[in-house]
């Protein structure tokens, strides 16, 4: 038999039963449309991650305290489980004398009430200096961002988010206003347009404040991270190690700090997503396995509806390896169709999604198509395989006695 | 061209022993016109499916075109039946999806003829049982005498050399029966053996040569 046949005489016995074979179309379709969806999504969510990273910047370098290694039986000081020395804002001002690093940005974090006019909030405060403004690449709604301030100088000035505005300042301006925040002053100089989260804190609620004014505030002299801004993507490494060496003779030649890379993280948060998309996708694949086991069975049904027609060709010649291929071109056609209509539909719904969900990138990835038409159609081939085998298994005098 | 000798064919229903063909023998010539004519569940149809390899006996030989196909396996037999046996069935068995022009032209396509090749074929045979103008209709479009002969044009399309017809006429009305009657015979004339299974006693009376089965043996083999 000759392979446009095959096909035509498949066609035209899915044609014959449309319902049945719209129904199976339908199965297949929703479990491809589905790889297509959940892959779409996470994706998606990888895209939103890797772009708020993206925001930040990939030229930056963390500076953390401690030192994330497990090292076996180190000096006593390890066993006795003594606390690594702090990062100081002395420390910041050392690695000035990088030339590499653009920017530097310490960070202190902590939380406080802050009061205005007998209305008093509890605020989330950072300290830092203004190059935080440019790191984080935020935005200012009104006013400047810590006009004055620098690693060594810190007059007392504010910003604040959004909320913290509407909250205390109420219809009045809050720019140039005394902010009490915890036992200090500071005069509001600008409000943060910025929203979303910076180190895990709402940006509409914080109160951000020179470093220094922030360490005595809290009475602690130590920083919570030291960001640095690299001038190339390329001096990177060298800025590292130069960290390393610098912070390491200050803290009497002990290397108790960690100095991580922003692309490294993102790139490990890369790799989450990966397997998280991934796993959608294998899950999605489960139900065009299902709609497989479906195909199965109709097609075991039509078997029997067909025994006269399958008698009819074994009388006329046909070998059972040729009724066995026409049942296994059904099986093929109906899940390779039905995966064509399951990925029009699953892009196109991945499209009515981004309309409806702006904020959201859905962003159906390629291998997905690729890998759920070629899973439908070894679905199809497998779950055909035992119906065809039994069509091409029937006596033919039988078939030949069996409805008409 | 047709020989069988000591032929069985035994069916097990429940603890019996069903014996639908008893030790028979039988000698059937090219070009012969046989009835075969018998009782239900005299043997009939089932020696009429083993002629035409549908079936298999349980013991004795069968040797066509002095062929023996007791050693046949399915692929060998299914090239028999494509190449050298029409079939003719009671309730025609056309694909009921497919135009008259392509139910005749299916053995061709199972035989992997070339398009070409296969539309003359068409033509021509359904020239020979005058359906030329229905080619394009389907199945339910025909009468009944029409959808026997499309039967017909598809069960010499391959140019076998016999034709075996299980109650050709069972289905059909008299004026449509006869019509059928008269093209078979036509291409009894024209070289093809013709093996005819039938309760009609007018159509057995026509044939040469009428075998009449009872309980699986054959109990009357005459000349007409």
């Amino acid at each position: 038999m000759r392979f446009y046949d095959l096909l035509f005489l498949a066609f035209s016995t899915l044609i014959r039963y449309p319902l049945r074979t719209l129904m199976l179309l339908i199965a297949t379709s929703i479990g491809v449309m589905a790889v297509i969806l959940l892959t779409a999504v996470g994706e998606g969510a990888r895209d939103y991650i890797t772009g708020e990273f993206k925001d930040m910047g990939t030229n930056l370098l963390i500076v953390m305290p401690g030192k994330n290694e497990t090292t076996g039986g180190g000096s006593p000081a390890d066993l006795a489980g003594v606390a690594p020395r702090d990062l100081t804002v002395e420390d910041a001002i050392s690695l000035r004398q990088i030339e590499a690093i653009n920017r530097i940005a310490p960070i202190v974090v902590g939380e406080t009430p802050a009061q205005f006019n007998g209305l008093e909030r509890s605020v989330p405060i950072i300290g830092t200096t203004p190059s935080f403004l440019a790191v984080r690449k935020w935005e200012m709604e009104s006013g400047n961002f810590l006009p004055g301030v620098t690693l060594d100088r810190s007059p007392p000035v504010c910003v604040i988010g959004k909320e913290v505005e509407s909250e205390l300042f109420g219809k009045n301006n809050a720019i140039g206003q005394w902010l009490r925040v915890g036992d200090r002053r500071c005069r509001v100089t600008g409000v943060i347009a910025t929203e979303g989260r910076a180190i895990g804190i709402d940006v509409q609620k914080i109160v951000v404040m020179p470093v220094s004014l922030a360490t005595a505030l809290f009475n602690r002299p130590s920083l919570f991270r030291i960001i640095a801004e690299a001038r190339n993507t390329w001096e990177m490494d060298q800025i590292k190690k130069d960290i390393i060496r610098i912070i390491k003779k200050r803290h009497q030649g002990k290397e108790d700090i960690t100095v991580i890379r922003q692309d490294a993280v993102m790139k490990s948060f890369d790799n989450i997503f990966d397997v998280l998309t991934m796993a959608l996708g294998s899950i999605a694949s489960i139900s065009l396995f299902v709609a497989g086991i479906l195909i199965m069975n109709v097609m075991l049904v039509a078997v029997s509806q067909r025994q006269s027609e399958i008698g009819l060709l074994k009388a006329i010649g046909a070998k059972n390896k040729q009724i066995n291929y026409l049942f296994v071109t059904e099986a093929i056609i109906l899940s390779g169709s039905g995966a064509i209509l399951g990925l029009i539909l699953g892009h196109t719904t991945t499209q009515v999604l981004k309309l409806a969900f702006p904020t959201f990138n859905f962003l159906p990835p390629l291998w997905a198509s690729f890998v759920s038409l070629i899973v439908a159609l070894v679905s199809g081939v497998i779950f055909g395989l035992l119906p065809a085998r039994r069509a091409s298994k029937l006596d033919p005098v039988i078939a030949l006695s069996g409805n008409k | 061209m047709i020989h069988l000798e000591n032929l069985c064919r035994h069916f097990e229903v429940g603890n019996q022993i069903v014996r639908a063909l008893d030790e028979v023998d039988l000698e059937i010539n090219k070009n012969e016109y046989v009835s075969i004519m018998g009782v239900s569940g005299s043997g009939k149809s089932t020696l009429l499916n083993i002629l035409g390899l549908l079936d298999t006996p349980t013991s004795g030989s069968y040797v066509l075109s002095g062929v023996s196909t007791s050693k046949m396996n399915d692929d060998e037999m299914a090239h028999i039946r494509s190449t050298k046996i029409g079939f003719i069935f009671q309730s025609f068995h056309l694909i009921p999806r497919l135009t008259a022009a392509e139910n005749v032209e299916m053995p061709m396509v199972i035989s992997g003829l070339n398009p070409k090749e296969r539309k003359e074929k068409v033509d021509n045979a359904l020239a020979r049982v005058s359906l030329t103008d229905r080619s394009d209709h389907r199945p339910e479009q025909l009468s009944g005498g029409q959808r026997q002969r499309v039967a017909i044009a598809r069960s010499i399309v391959m140019e076998p050399d016999v034709l075996l017809a299980d109650e050709p006429t069972g289905n059909l009305d008299s004026i449509s029966s006869k019509e059928i009657i008269k093209l078979i015979e036509e291409l009894n004339r024209g070289g093809l053996t013709l093996i005819v299974v039938t309760h009609d006693t007018h159509m057995g009376s026509r044939s040469d040569r009428l075998i009449e089965l009872l309980d699986g043996k054959i109990v009357t083999d005459k000349k007409n």
